[in-house]
């Protein structure tokens, strides 16, 4: 499974979404699975699925699908 | 004293852990057969007490070095914590300070430094800690205020409202956590033997031990016991609380 798909799975599973809704385009509060209760899932399974650990300010500006994965590459994950 | 083992498993972390409270938190949890992480500031400082508390109680007790106040420090340090054991099961928040002064004569930096110690570094341990227990879907953090942060004492605005700070905030940590399984409970100490009173003339000591009902001062030992209390299964139905341990102090 490449990173891509990881990076779906984990949002589909935190938020309890769908995986074609997990677009780069998907932004945070943006729909009711995605609130601040259901972020720290989220970065719970980012952690879990890519070994890492998140700095807070990257957790405070992970608004959108897009702007996680640029927050990831940061962490050597790369899409 | 006798083991029952009840920490048998279990992975703490306690803070400013070099004396006083902390040291005779580290060495209860570590006689009842939890792994410790000992906190210190200042790198390579309790190294040896760290050895000698796992020889007395045959445990692993382990020093780590970092500054509460360095919230990047603390998160790699807590961290580091839950990547070398595979868990933490216990946060205890006692570093503190105690810079007291009038209102009037209480300068800036005495206010920030009773914050960013007592406030903000139990904060700060507390969000990375919170992250690893939510995983887990189990947890406690004990957070130690005071006395002096539930009814206040005149001469320790700054202290008292540090403290406080520390109750409102467990407050809401509980409520928040409490549905992932993490507890979060306050200890708020009386009158205890530690560095921070030892240097409280004789005439001062005996007007506050009058007011302590049960006639003595409180010892740190006094206090691990109930951090044991609520570090172990035995508190699983406990959270949100404020629990003194002052020998019955009217105030």
């Amino acid at each position: 499974m490449n990173n891509n798909e990881l990076l779906t799975g984990a949002f589909s599973e935190a938020l309890v979404i769908d995986k074609s809704q997990v677009t780069n385009e998907l932004q945070y509060n943006s729909i009711k699975e995605w609130d601040s209760v259901a972020h720290m899932s989220l970065v719970a399974a980012l952690e879990e699925t890519f070994d890492i650990m998140l700095d807070t300010d990257d957790i405070i500006d992970m608004s959108s699908v897009l702007k996680a994965k640029e927050i990831l590459a940061k962490y050597d994950v790369k899409f | 004293m006798l083991s029952s083992n009840l920490l048998a498993g279990k992975v703490a972390l306690v803070t400013g852990a070099s004396r006083g409270i902390g040291l005779a938190i580290v060495k209860r949890f570590a006689l009842e057969g939890a792994s410790v992480y000992m906190n210190s500031r200042s790198e390579g400082s309790i190294d040896e007490l760290a050895k000698q508390i796992s020889a007395d109680f045959s445990a692993d007790v382990q020093p780590l070095y970092f500054d509460v106040t360095d919230s990047n420090a603390v998160q790699k340090a807590v961290w580091s914590v839950a990547k070398k054991s595979g868990r933490l099961d216990v946060l205890v928040n006692n570093a503190g300070i105690m810079r007291d002064a009038m209102i009037a004569m209480s300068s800036d930096s005495l206010i920030r430094d009773n914050m960013a110690v007592n406030f903000e570094g139990s904060f700060y341990c507390s969000r990375i800690a919170a992250r690893i227990m939510m995983k887990q879907s189990y947890g406690s953090i004990i957070n130690l205020s005071s006395i002096i942060g539930t009814v206040g004492v005149g001469g320790h605005s700054a202290y008292a409202a540090s403290k406080s700070a520390v109750i409102g905030m467990s407050h809401a940590m509980a409520k928040e956590l409490a549905p992932k399984g993490v507890r979060v409970n306050v200890l708020a100490p009386g009158f205890i033997e530690t560095d921070l009173t030892e240097n409280i003339k004789s005439e001062r000591r005996k007007s506050v031990i009058d007011q302590i009902m049960m006639g003595r001062a409180g010892t740190p030992n006094d206090v691990a016991n109930v951090a044991l209390f609520l570090a172990s299964d035995l508190s699983q139905y406990v959270s949100n609380q404020v629990i003194g341990v002052d020998g019955c102090m009217v105030t």
